[in-house]
């Protein structure tokens, strides 16, 4: 087998083995990497950093804890922005697994709302976020197409309850509160096809701003929507994540993650350059030996 | 009359759901909740019979005592401890029924169930992908066609868009990037979903004039 032939035929165990060693090499060295904006996130941040104090923003957390990676920094970042600009939030998932994710991520951004803090040259006193007055978590049920449109009705009707088992006319926020019409945008995270469905059975029939959170690789899919209008905005991965915490100069997990994408890509790259190497100059010599 | 009732009740809903769209009355309002109520209702019908489904397959293949009975085990153990606890909480030391309550959600079991097993497989399997995707990637990006280059160029040029090594060349792959995004995969996309569309309404259609009529267990 000649060194080209090799380029061609490297054991998966090597690839395994160059991409954990940068992946874990660049998670143990912290350096920061220059981010790029682009427009889609650009405008949410933009629409979100608009809306005024008190209005209302449903934040749909609707992916299991395998997209946490991705989608998880998103949340995040969306729900620190939300809180800083004093907007409440409804929280809500239509994944399976999601509610102890929901519950795990307001509890942290509870503390954190606690401390002082400065954004982009604004100071922001800390202060503490209630139940009930600056959001309520409405929790998980089945079927999610269905709880989309019913909540376009009534949010009572899928959730007379919320996540923690009080009445939802209980709560001082969701005084007023009926259903889309009250809610200045809704921001989906997801993972899977429960996008598809707040684009047609949501905002296909009631009509409100929807911004999506997608992961990296089912980002693509959505532009079509982007173009139409239908969607607002579209953050894809880790990348969309940090774009999000760099605009609200909140710098976190996913601009922490990317120097870890971006060399792990380089790796990738650099493997199918080799792969592609080998095979032309193999190829080469093949002709060239008259094969 | 066992097959000519269901053509009819789907004629008739099928109906109704496609005129009720474009009548935003009250009253075609009301029956269009009352219609998403009944849904809800047949649906826990279905979780119903999906465990008791799952149940049936795994509990026959350990009385049948089957090679991979293990698994069914597992799945079957994991199953009711999960929907034990789900339901039956220990709250200031006694054991009671607290479903749906923030009580039985903060479940010392039901909560560590969740944060140390399924978060951490979840995110384990998923994570393995970089790898399965770094070595495919590696064996099936080869220009050996036209095709197969201009897939291979349009992967280099999105996966470095970002790249902050690039200097003055990252804005223009960054520009070819947002280019391949918004023209070709734009137009590619929206071609399948209208695709997709017209078939899901011709399908639609079908069931309702009841020319599909594989739903009721019969083509």
């Amino acid at each position: 087998m000649t060194i080209f032939e090799k380029m061609m035929a490297i054991d998966r165990r090597w690839v395994f083995l160059l991409l954990a060693v940068v992946v874990v090499g660049t998670y143990a060295i912290s350096f920061q990497i220059p981010i790029r904006i682009n427009s889609e996130v650009r405008t949410i941040y933009e629409f979100v950093d608009k809306l005024k104090p008190g209005e209302i923003v449903y934040l749909g957390i609707d992916y299991d804890p395998s997209n946490q990676a991705e989608l998880h920094p998103m949340a995040y970042a969306v729900m620190e922005h939300c809180f800083r600009k004093n907007l409440r939030i409804i929280f809500c998932t239509l994944s399976q697994y999601g509610p102890g994710m929901v519950d795990a991520a307001i509890k942290d951004i509870t503390d954190s709302l606690k401390l002082d803090k400065t954004y982009n040259g604004i100071d922001y006193k800390g202060r503490e976020l209630v139940n009930g007055i600056d959001y309520v978590f409405l929790g998980y049920k089945p079927y999610y197409a269905l709880q989309i449109l019913a909540m376009g009705q009534n949010f009572r009707l899928p959730f007379p309850i919320d996540y923690y088992g009080q009445p939802l006319d209980s709560r001082p926020m969701m005084q007023g509160v009926v259903n889309y019409k009250q809610v200045a945008v809704v921001i989906d995270l997801s993972g899977g096809n429960i996008t598809d469905a707040w684009i047609s059975y949501g905002q296909g029939r009631f009509n409100f701003p929807l911004a999506l959170g997608t992961t990296g690789v089912m980002a693509a899919d959505y532009y079509p929507y982007l173009n139409s209008g239908q969607v607002l905005g579209l953050m894809g991965g880790l990348l969309g994540a940090a774009q999000y915490e760099k605009l609200a100069d909140n710098p976190g997990p996913a601009v922490d993650g990317m120097r870890i994408q971006v060399f792990a890509h380089l790796v990738i790259i650099a493997f199918i350059v080799l792969g592609n190497i080998g095979y032309f100059t193999a190829k080469r010599r093949r002709a060239k030996e008259g094969k | 009359m066992k097959r000519q009732i269901p053509l009819v009740l789907v004629l008739i809903f099928g109906l109704f759901m496609v005129i009720q769209y474009f009548i935003p009355h009250e009253s075609s309002e009301w029956i269009y909740e009352y219609l998403l109520d009944w849904i809800t209702i047949i649906g826990v019908f279905a979780l119903v019979l999906g465990i008791w489904s799952l149940f049936k397959v795994n509990y026959d293949k350990i009385s049948q005592r089957k090679p991979d009975r293990g698994y069914s085990l597992v799945l079957l153990i994991s199953l009711f401890a999960t929907m034990f606890f789900g339901f039956f909480a220990k709250v200031d030391g006694s054991w009671g029924l607290h479903f749906s309550t923030a009580d039985g959600l903060q479940s010392y079991m039901y909560r560590h169930a969740y944060e140390y097993i399924i978060r951490p497989i979840q995110s384990t399997i998923f994570s393995l992908l970089a790898f399965f995707i770094a070595s495919a990637a590696y064996r099936a990006f080869r220009a050996r066609n036209v095709l197969a280059s201009l897939l291979l160029a349009a992967a280099l040029i999105v996966m470095l868009r970002f790249n902050p090594y690039l200097g003055p060349l990252g804005d223009y792959i960054s520009e070819a990037a947002n280019w391949l995004l918004n023209v070709p995969n734009l137009a590619a996309k929206r071609a399948i979903v209208i695709g997709i569309g017209l078939g899901m309404v011709a399908t639609a259609l079908k069931v309702i004039l009841g020319i599909e009529r594989s739903y009721m267990g019969k083509g």
